[in-house]
């Protein structure tokens, strides 16, 4: 095992390797290229034997991992943004087909106007196509997370892709010291695919793909709606071995002195480590106030945040807009808790958010005003 | 008996329509290629009326996942097969018109661009068939379509189709073929030729349709012979950049033979068949030259 | 159902005998000289390679009746 100091881009690229994809098709993106371009390095190395495909668009690089996938082998790819946007269609084809294929999504603003910079706009809106989605708050977590991800997806109760969603620039183009665990550790955690459901092989011939008619459609639909319900137990599970090998446990959620909170914020991703800052701050003061980190958002952890929200006031931040409506977060928050819940729309394409926004949130939820608001805009 | 694979790689129970030329292609490529081979479908015809669950009618493996990337997801099965160490499987892609020349183009060029090893067949019946007949970059000149009508002010398309052998021969690909169904040998040849090639093949297979053409679906076969003995499709290949006409015309029939069996060329008038005459010579002969 | 509604069982579209399509049924007579002009251009490939029709899934089409170079193949009721 060693430690480097690395970004989440080059995190997620060490996991992945060491998760020994055969096939990576990938099509350059700001702010995901970092990820690629370091595969193509361990590729033409030598260090990972894989097939690197340089499709030409992410609509293609989809679509080759819906092949490779349903061939049968071990699948990795990374996207971002407009790239995810693009491959929205094959990104629901392959729940559908139930390929556990692993895609690590950098995130950024959706166009227009176009802006490279970082919110959660582009996989939020990929939230019904029946992926696995989990948010990585560190470069460290986007490493265990990455390689987590393909146990996850290739488990028989779930047969789901995993989205692994970083913040695009804040986490991807920023370094951490990461431990990179090593690669007979995870060979032992991460044994090779051995597909049942789905391969091509002339000896054993099946059709991938078939068309559905309503006598049919509902009932395979309505599977993935089972196995990402199943996906809550996986992800625990898989995350608490995770701990007991490696020293860090994951789960669904992560609560930080919710316990006797009084407001409770909610958020995914990077923000939630400038948000903990606050809320030490908060608490020296006297305010009871906590974090509720939603890390897996599809399958969206209903029971979870119901037992650690209490009857405390929700405070929900989200990188993210359904216009007119709020949040993603907000929304299917509001759906599954009866707390009184507020929303607060902050960072789209990039735009700070600075400690004072957070209190600012925080004052703002002890008096509501608005269901929904926008922090950080300016007069 | 005759010689051939007598194995019928297409089940029968397909729900394509009396007549269809698109089956007959497949038939044959498919007997062309054998057991050791993968399919990979585009939407269209063929995948709808040869896989509804729970039904199949691929005695291969066979994979579908959209309208505009079967090139892609072939791409990614390749590569997949060939991390197993197959790589002897033949791949083959099969797109319509619509599938290839128009939606499934940028994917087509990209796999042809990276030299996947891959045979890629388009059954060409010159519109969107599975949709309701509307007009395709592949739908020829004069065809009235349910997007090109015919009308007042309009003799159908206004367009001559896209030449796709072409613009794959662009991308430097060893084999490129066009073939029609009513020439089963020929046909037969070049898959065998494709899938012998060291890298991406394509194949144009003209595919006259029954219900766009409008024909007694007997006709299926002789419309096809009429388009390549009226040169308005010509039989050729290009090996490694050697242009060869497969099938040679000396005794051409007038397009209008042609044009005239089919409903979607009815309101033509002499002027356009002229036009269309023309055209079909121009190319036959500009083919005929380049051929060694 | 299938995980992701996969069919492991090649061919099974033969469970659906299309023969019920047809009007005009292809009957073949002793001037067949087994050249296998019809078995090339069956759509339904329901023409075995020594020429006996499969009539669970033959559409009716006629492309074999018409492409036959002896007329040993009629169209009938």
């Amino acid at each position: 095992m060693v430690v480097k100091v690395i970004s989440s881009a080059e995190a997620i690229a060490e996991a992945a390797k060491r998760a020994r994809p055969d096939v990576i098709p990938v099509y350059p993106i700001t702010p995901q290229t970092k990820i690629s371009e370091k595969l193509a390095d361990y590729v033409a190395d030598g260090e990972l034997d894989a097939h690197y495909i340089k499709v030409e668009s992410e609509h293609s690089a989809m679509s080759a991992a819906i092949g490779a996938s349903g061939a049968g082998v071990r699948v990795f790819t990374a996207t971002s943004s407009q790239g995810l946007a693009y491959m929205h269609e094959p990104v629901f084809a392959a729940a559908g087909m139930r390929v556990p294929i692993v895609m690590a999504d950098a995130n950024r603003a959706l166009s227009s106007p176009i802006n490279i910079w970082n919110d959660q706009q582009d996989s939020l809106a990929e939230r019904d196509a029946g992926w696995i989605q989990i948010y990585a708050e560190t470069g460290q977590e986007a490493f265990d997370t990455t390689i987590q991800a393909f146990k996850i997806a290739e488990n028989k109760n779930v047969l789901l892709p995993v989205m692994v969603c970083v913040d695009g620039f804040i986490l991807t183009h920023t370094v951490d010291p990461v431990e990179l665990i090593d690669q007979e550790d995870i060979d032992e955690f991460l044994p090779p695919y051995e597909p049942e459901h789905s391969y091509l092989d002339p000896e054993d011939p099946m059709s991938l793909g078939t068309l559905a008619d309503p006598d049919h459609y509902m009932e395979i639909r309505h599977d993935i709606e089972v196995a990402l319900e199943n996906a809550k137990d996986v992800i625990t599970e898989v995350g608490q071995e995770f701990g007991e090998k490696f020293g860090r446990s994951y789960g669904l959620v992560e609560e930080y002195k919710t316990e006797d909170a009084e407001i409770i914020l909610m958020a995914m991703g990077s923000i939630c480590d400038t948000i903990k800052d606050v809320i030490d701050q908060q608490r020296e003061a006297g305010v009871k106030v906590g974090l509720l980190r939603v890390r897996v958002y599809r399958p969206f952890p209903k029971e979870a945040i119901k037992a650690a929200v209490g009857d405390a006031t929700l405070a929900v931040l989200d990188k993210d807009i359904s216009f007119s409506a709020g949040g993603a977060l907000y929304l299917d928050t509001k759906s599954a808790v009866d707390n009184p819940t507020y929303n607060y729309i902050v960072g789209l394409g990039g735009r700070d958010i600075t400690p004072s926004h957070i209190e600012e949130i925080i004052e703002k939820t002890k008096n509501p005003e608005k269901d929904v608001e926008w922090i950080g805009l300016k007069e | 008996m005759i010689d051939i694979d007598p194995k019928e790689y297409l089940a029968p129970g397909h729900r394509a329509c009396a007549g269809c030329g698109a089956t007959i292609a497949v038939r044959l490529a498919l007997k062309a290629l054998g057991p050791n081979t993968v399919a990979v479908s585009a939407t269209g015809c063929l995948e709808v009326v040869t896989s509804p669950y729970p039904e199949t009618s691929w005695e291969i493996p066979w994979i579908h996942v959209a309208f505009e990337n079967a090139s892609a997801v072939a791409s990614g099965v390749e590569e997949a097969l060939k991390a197993k160490g197959k790589t002897d499987t033949n791949i083959i892609v099969i797109g319509g018109d619509g599938g290839t020349t128009d939606i499934g183009i940028q994917s087509l060029s990209g796999a042809m661009e990276r030299g996947q090893n891959i045979i890629y067949m388009c059954y060409d019946n010159e519109a969107y068939m599975n949709t309701g007949i509307q007009r395709s970059s592949s739908t020829p000149f004069g065809a009235s379509t349910t997007t090109s009508p015919a009308g007042k002010n309009s003799f159908g398309e206004n367009r001559f189709k896209k030449d796709m052998a072409t613009i794959m021969a662009g991308h430097g690909i060893p084999y490129v073929a066009t073939a029609c169904v009513s020439e089963p040998q020929d046909l037969m040849n070049k898959v065998k030729k494709a899938a012998e090639a060291k890298g991406p093949a394509y194949i144009h297979v003209l595919q006259p349709c029954a219900t766009g053409w409008g024909y007694d679906p007997s006709k299926t076969i002789k419309l096809g012979k009429l388009a390549v003995d009226s040169k308005a499709w010509v039989l050729y290949e290009i090996d490694n950049g050697r242009i060869n006409v497969t099938k040679k015309i000396t005794n051409p029939v007038p397009v209008k033979d042609y044009l005239s069996m089919q409903k979607r060329f009815k309101h033509l008038t002499e002027d356009k068949i002229e036009i269309i005459q023309k055209h079909a010579e121009e190319k036959y002969n500009q083919l005929i030259a380049l051929s060694e | 159902m299938s995980i992701g509604a996969v069919v492991k069982e090649p061919g099974s579209s033969r469970n659906n005998k299309t023969g019920s399509w047809r009007t005009f049924k292809p009957v073949k007579s002793d001037k067949c000289i087994q050249c296998g002009i019809c078995y090339y251009f069956c759509p339904e490939g329901c023409i075995s390679t020594d020429i006996e029709i499969d009539y669970d899934y033959c559409k009716g089409c006629g492309i074999c009746a018409e492409e036959c170079p002896v007329k040993a193949i009629s169209m009938e009721r």
